[in-house]
């Protein structure tokens, strides 16, 4: 039987309903980011460079253009004979079928689909981070610990650590305790939501999980803790470098204004790291004669005639004459008439802003505005702006 | 409708833009910002709705195999139909005429699923409907259509084009080979409709006799013959055919209005992907009319200019009225103005480079 060294499943389902109205239409990794990209093909593009060919991508929340996005993979050489990438949904077969209850849930329901592949270890990463990881090294290290399930981790602030899900390891790095979002964190290991797991071992405690009746069916709350109570040979990897969740609208913005520092800690323009996007081929953008722009990411198909300060802006965005946008990020297809002010903002696709709006709060403690997709805003019509 | 087979033909290319079509031919010329000259032509193709094309190089190909590859990007990697790269087959028979490499790859026109063949040459900037012109084709029941435009460039020396008599009922009566073009002149776009059948014809007649040049043998030579009408194409398309041409009708698209006639969501001009990230601006950037594409990394001052995808222009730098090629670096305090930088040119710190009386043209990975 043809097997595989290691396969990648992508938890790609979730609803992403702290992004409000940015998900009002579409799936949390389907969000576009850094002006060209979806937050999908940040682990995409990262299995490319890992040499991972074959990629199953879980979807169930609004999978429609998650579907059309990822197509046949070809956008990431995910396009192969045996393997490559494919959208699976929650089905129904002879046994029945059902929508996925959890992260673990729904690999289990796709074990089929991982026989197939016959692979030694299966990877699992989720599509709500920002980050460039060569998962390879990862493998390196996990076949070298002779590890059963391996944690990506990633230092973060001590008093930040209560947020996340802690590791708590010896000095071999083996892990003895998983605390989730512990008040009183005794390490500051944050985990990834990136784990590799010996596809044996993980295919029987799956087994075992869905027959537990008052299991979550998650993998950071019943999976991990299943496994090191039976005392199993779980190891920590650290991953240093930058890695960012973009699960809120606040977040989602940091994580744009990072992208605008003079030298960046994540680069988009690193050539031995391309970030593959499937491309809408829009001619280079324009500069207007009387346009400024400064410390700015801007994208193909842009006309701009005003000011852009410290923003990034998607392809296809028009900026009128005396029109600022200053700390904002534009999502593709937005119109931006004259004389607008957008500040401290995310406007959403195919926005129309029209003369004269005011949108966004400059105080730097106020939220982030954010307008919801294909809404029109006039000058007037402050209400429709929301404050989250 | 029948199908149709897109022929884009290089064999009748002259290297006139200098140092830039010393190691490329001109359909591979990059243009616009993001594009080869090439991509105009095999957009208007798949625009409408033509799936097998196939592209008839000279020499000097290797950088429009590498633009072209498989012609996914064009959506022509498929069963039916597809991307063919005919290249000569006796590198001594280049110079004998497009006839004679249409008659060595004979077969493929056989075999060829189309009933009608539309020629273009590869290096037209122009949105051109196909499918017009083959409605016109058909109603006028031509054997052939010459597509032809008013000339009103400004002057040309070099006897590079080709003059259209046509009369009030639109049939061409007589064609002025290697002519000087004056203002009004109808001037071949070397653009023609013709069935497959009348093609493979006359590509076998004429290698009977040793005539091998499609323009002067095949369509001259039988005005008086077949029902050849002319199509008076009325859109924008700058003829390119020297650096001064090529440099304005770069500059046409720094003008919103070209841009968008150009570039729309209905016609999109489809190039090979390159996954550059989007463009970056420095603190100090000072950008005024330009055309920018993804991948610059802008710190200076660009004015009235073109930069292609990943150039680079470093704090105190200035570009003015000029073309930047891909990868392209100009360096601290370098000023650059009136040239057209071929790839991966590097003007290095301080450095002036400088176009007096026409456009200085800097040759592929030159440092200045």
């Amino acid at each position: 039987m043809a097997s595989k060294k290691w396969i990648a499943m992508l938890l790609a389902g979730g609803q992403g309903s702290r992004l409000g109205e940015l998900t009002s239409g579409l799936a949390k990794p389907a969000v576009p980011f850094g002006g060209k990209y979806r937050i999908i093909d940040f682990p995409l593009s990262n299995c490319t460079h890992s040499g991972i060919d074959t990629v199953g991508v879980l979807t169930q929340y609004q999978p429609h253009l998650l579907n059309d996005y990822v197509g046949n993979g070809k956008v990431w050489d995910l396009d192969s004979d045996f393997g490559g990438v494919s959208v699976l949904p929650p089905y129904k077969g002879k046994d029945g079928g059902e929508w996925y209850k959890g992260t673990a849930n729904a690999v289990y329901q796709n074990i089929q689909y991982i026989d197939r592949y016959n692979p030694e270890n299966v990877l699992i990463i989720s599509g709500d981070h920002i980050y460039k990881m060569d998962y390879s090294k990862m493998l390196a290290y996990h076949i070298e610990k002779r590890s059963q399930a391996t944690i990506a981790v990633i230092q973060v602030p001590w008093q930040e650590a209560s947020r996340f899900g802690i590791m708590n390891t010896n000095d071999n790095q083996k892990i003895i305790e998983f605390d989730e979002k512990p008040e009183y964190p005794k390490s500051n290991l944050a985990s990834m939501g990136v784990y590799l797991f010996n596809w044996k071992t993980l295919r029987s405690y799956l087994i075992d999980d869905e027959r537990d009746l008052t299991s979550e069916h998650d993998f950071g709350k019943n999976i991990i803790p299943n496994m090191l109570e039976d005392r199993k040979h779980l190891y920590a990897y650290h991953f240093e470098g930058y890695w960012k969740d973009v699960g809120t609208v606040e977040s989602l913005w940091e994580a744009h204004m990072d992208l605008l520092e003079v030298n960046p800690q994540f680069q988009l323009d690193d050539p031995n790291w391309k970030v593959f996007a499937r491309n809408a081929n829009h001619p280079p953008h324009y500069i207007g004669e009387e346009a400024v722009i400064k410390q700015s990411l801007t994208n193909e198909g842009c006309m701009i005639y005003g000011t852009v300060d410290h923003s990034v802006l998607s392809y296809n965005v028009q900026v009128g004459y005396n029109s600022t946008i200053k700390d904002s990020v534009i999502m593709p297809n937005v119109h931006i008439g004259d004389n607008v002010h957008i500040e401290r903002a995310i406007i959403d696709s195919n926005c129309v802003i029209e003369d004269g709006a005011v949108i966004g709060n400059s105080n730097p403690s106020a939220k982030i505005t954010l307008i919801g997709e294909g809404q029109t805003i006039t000058s007037t019509d402050q209400k429709k702006i929301t404050n989250i | 409708m029948g199908n149709v087979l897109g022929l884009i033909n290089l064999i009748n290319e002259k290297q006139y833009l200098k140092e830039l079509t010393t190691h490329r031919n001109i359909a591979s010329v990059p243009f616009g910002g993001r594009y080869r000259l090439i991509d105009f032509t095999m957009s208007n193709f798949i625009n409408a709705d033509i799936s097998l094309v196939a592209v008839f190089p000279k020499e000097r190909y290797l950088s429009l195999m590498d633009h072209l590859g498989s012609g996914k990007e064009w959506n022509l990697d498929r069963r039916s139909g597809g991307l063919f790269i005919l290249p000569p087959i006796q590198p001594h028979e280049t110079s004998m005429g497009d006839m004679k490499q249409f008659h060595n790859h004979l077969s493929f026109f056989e075999r060829a699923n189309a009933d009608t063949v539309i020629i273009s040459p590869g290096h037209h900037v122009c949105k051109i409907d196909y499918n017009e012109i083959l409605a016109f084709h058909r109603e006028n029941q031509a054997d052939i259509t010459v597509v032809y435009k008013d000339f009103y460039d400004g002057a040309v020396e070099k006897l590079i084009y080709h003059q259209c008599i046509v009369d009030e009922d639109g049939n061409v009566t007589d064609i002025n080979l290697f002519n000087v073009p004056q203002a009004g002149d109808h001037i071949s776009l070397e653009t023609y409709v013709i069935s497959k059948s009348l093609f493979i014809d006359l590509v076998k007649k004429c290698a009977a006799n040793e005539e091998y040049n499609f323009l002067k043998d095949a369509v001259k030579a039988n005005l008086h013959r077949l029902n050849v009408k002319g199509y008076h194409f009325t859109g924008e398309l700058p003829f390119i055919h020297s650096i001064e041409s090529f440099h304005a009708s770069n500059m046409k698209f720094l003008n919103p209005q070209t841009l968008k006639s150009f570039f729309s969501e209905e016609w999109s001009v489809v190039t090979k992907i390159k996954h550059e990230p989007p463009a970056k601006y420095g603190q100090a950037s000072n950008v005024k009319n330009s055309l920018i594409a993804n991948g610059c990394d802008i710190q200076g001052t660009v004015e009235n200019s073109i930069l292609f995808r990943g150039v680079k222009v470093k704090k105190g730098a200035t570009v003015k009225n000029s073309i930047i090629m891909q990868k392209g670096e100009i360096e601290e305090g370098a000023i650059v103005e009136n040239v057209i930088a071929d790839k991966e040119v590097r003007i290095t710190k301080a450095k002036k480079a400088v176009g007096e009386n026409e456009p200085l043209v800097i040759k592929k990975a030159e440092v200045i």
